[in-house]
């Protein structure tokens, strides 16, 4: 087993950040924790890194129980959302410095250096110093350095949080190769769903210092444990107590018995995807996912009245 | 063409201002120190007192400054980044040098190391004498000097924040080795800063040390009181070559520093 995570509680002050939470990584996985801001999620990785004591509860790293050991002893990679360069040293430098603390020959340590160099893409760039490097750069010496000390698990912490979406999407597949190369287990934080399906082979789902689901990414889109992890998944309609993906919706020109009247309030084309905002006849409002084909067949306007199917919806009890 | 004339104006103000209350009364020590040529100056600076004199500043810098260097890294790295009960306290104590007039600060240690202080009399029976002697002189550089590093390295400190200290930590450094090549470097342009400030203030303090020392020619005389002597004794040539040498001192402090600095540093 990778990381095993019990019964972890953490508070500060008043604030409950995490109760009683429990997980595990599978060996050289690569696991997202997913959930909004304030769900804990960053906690519980800075609790597996050492950054953090819990109040109760244990972390096993690599089957050694490391609840004790202070952060420079649990052989754990961080990557944090600032990058936390070291400002006053070199890409070079920022990426040997574990090596170096280390001891290890000063050959052995330029040839490592090198090597990660090349692999994160940043081979011409170690004379720079970090405040002449872009965000992405920085945030790949970042995990250069993460990974230097060959750790035994590698955390990122948001790592593309402050980057724009451009380079967060390029970073994003990179780091999937990356992970395909060199197998580390791996636990990222992130509070995007997209990011977290993109890249995971497994989404821990956070909500309020508890985990609300654990499963692969699909499984979780498609059987939501409860209806936090539906919305929080994918886009969701609310109709009542029900909660309906909007490509469940289906649209029709024609009443079939299975179906709600409902009147066209707008039609957004949003290049391959349309979107159908309506009215249903009790006043309430959701909207659609069509594909374009869909939507022209249809020839769909403002105000026209069609039928809507809404049955793929579903309902969680006592939550 | 306002904005010229405005920049002209302000630029003239500027130099006219630091002209008038720096520039001046510091030229016209140098220009009184060679008045009668180098001879007379450094006969002035080389007589026994005067050695003893400058010796003795030497001495109260060496001491004061880098206890006042180590106690400000821990104090500045005590109130930023941890709360303890008192800190709003301590925090205020720490600018207490720069609110009290160093006199009463002199009277202050009087009070309490003095005959019938409160140690004093303690240590008078191990036969330490601590007023009208060299440790009641140190003690009061000492305190005049204090605020400097603490209050330079504090906000450099809150401002580099403790990411890169944690990344150091999971990268495997001890505390030690992160406080070494980490934090060191990163506050070490206002830690120059602050021990420059506070050399500057220990070779120049007078008002404090003047109560505790008992002024003894040769004795318990520092460079800025053998100047007041000089003075009142009508050698201005003693007073001014004198302080040119504190002068002299206070500028190769700043040279010295700012060198080692840029010998290590990168930026």
């Amino acid at each position: 087993m990778g990381i095993s995570v019990q019964n972890v509680s953490k508070h500060f002050g008043d604030f409950a950040a995490l109760t009683d939470v429990s997980i595990d990584v599978p060996d050289g996985s690569l696991t997202a924790l997913l959930g909004p801001s304030g769900s804990g999620k960053s906690t519980l990785l800075r609790v597996i890194a050492g950054l953090e004591s819990p109040d109760a509860g244990t972390v096993c790293i690599s089957g050694t129980n490391a609840t004790a050991l202070p952060a420079q002893k649990r052989d754990v990679g961080f990557v944090f959302q600032h990058y936390a360069a070291f400002k006053h040293l070199n890409v070079h430098q920022n990426v040997a410095f574990g090596l170096k603390i280390r001891k290890r020959p000063k050959a052995e340590i330029d040839r490592r250096v090198d090597e990660l160099l090349e692999l994160v893409h940043l081979s011409g760039l170690a004379q720079r110093y970090p405040t002449q490097l872009s965000g992405g750069q920085r945030q790949r010496m970042a995990l250069a350095r993460a990974l230097a000390v060959e750790p035994k698990v590698l955390l990122l912490d948001e790592p593309f949080g402050a980057l724009d979406a451009r380079v967060r999407k390029d970073l994003r597949i990179w780091l999937r190769r990356l992970h395909d190369e060199v197998h580390v287990t791996t636990i990222f934080v992130t509070h995007d769903q997209e990011e977290a399906m993109d890249v995971a082979e497994q989404i821990v789902v956070m909500n309020d210092g508890r985990i609300e689901q654990v499963g692969e990414p699909r499984d979780l889109y498609e059987h939501p444990a409860n209806e936090f992890v539906m919305s929080f998944v994918g886009p969701v309609n609310r109709l009542g107590d029900e909660l309906v993906r909007p490509h469940d919706i289906e649209v029709m020109l024609e009443p079939n018995g299975t179906t709600d009247e409902a009147m066209i309030d707008r039609v957004v084309h949003l290049g391959f995807e349309v979107r159908v905002e309506f009215t249903l006849n009790d006043g309430r409002q959701a909207w659609a996912q069509l594909t374009r084909e869909e939507a022209d067949a249809l020839e769909l306007e403002q105000g026209q009245i069609v039928y809507v199917r809404t049955d793929r919806s579903r309902a969680f009890t006592g939550s | 063409m306002t904005t010229r004339a405005s920049r002209l104006t302000l630029r003239t103000i500027a130099l006219g201002y630091l002209g008038l209350l720096v520039a001046a009364p510091v030229g016209l020590v140098c220009y009184r120190t060679f008045e009668h040529g180098i001879g007379p100056a450094w006969d002035a600076v080389t007589t026994p007192d005067a050695i003893h004199a400058f010796k003795l500043t030497i001495l109260m810098v060496i001491v004061a400054v880098p206890a006042n260097t180590v106690f400000g890294v821990i104090m500045a790295l005590a109130l930023v980044r941890h709360r303890f009960p008192g800190r709003a306290l301590v925090n205020a104590a720490i600018d207490l040098p720069f609110a009290v007039s160093p006199v009463v600060i002199g009277l202050a240690l009087i009070l309490v190391y003095g005959q019938g202080g409160w140690f004093g009399s303690w240590l008078a029976e191990q036969g330490i004498q601590v007023i009208f002697a060299t440790p009641g002189m140190i003690l009061a550089t000492m305190f005049v000097s204090l605020p400097f590093v603490v209050r330079e390295v504090m906000p450099v400190l809150r401002e580099i924040g403790t990411e890169q200290e944690q990344a150091a930590s999971t990268l495997g450094a001890s505390g030690w080795q992160t406080f070494w090549r980490i934090t060191l470097p990163a506050i070490r342009w206002a830690l120059t800063y602050g021990v420059v400030l506070a050399t500057a203030r220990a070779l120049g303090e007078f008002g404090a040390v003047s109560v505790v020392s008992g002024k003894l020619q040769g004795q318990t005389e520092t460079a800025t009181l053998f100047v007041e002597n000089q003075f009142h004794q009508f050698n201005l040539t003693g007073a001014y070559a004198a302080s040119f040498v504190l002068a002299m001192l206070a500028i190769g402090t700043l040279l010295s520093m700012n060198l080692l600095n840029r010998r290590r540093g990168a930026d």
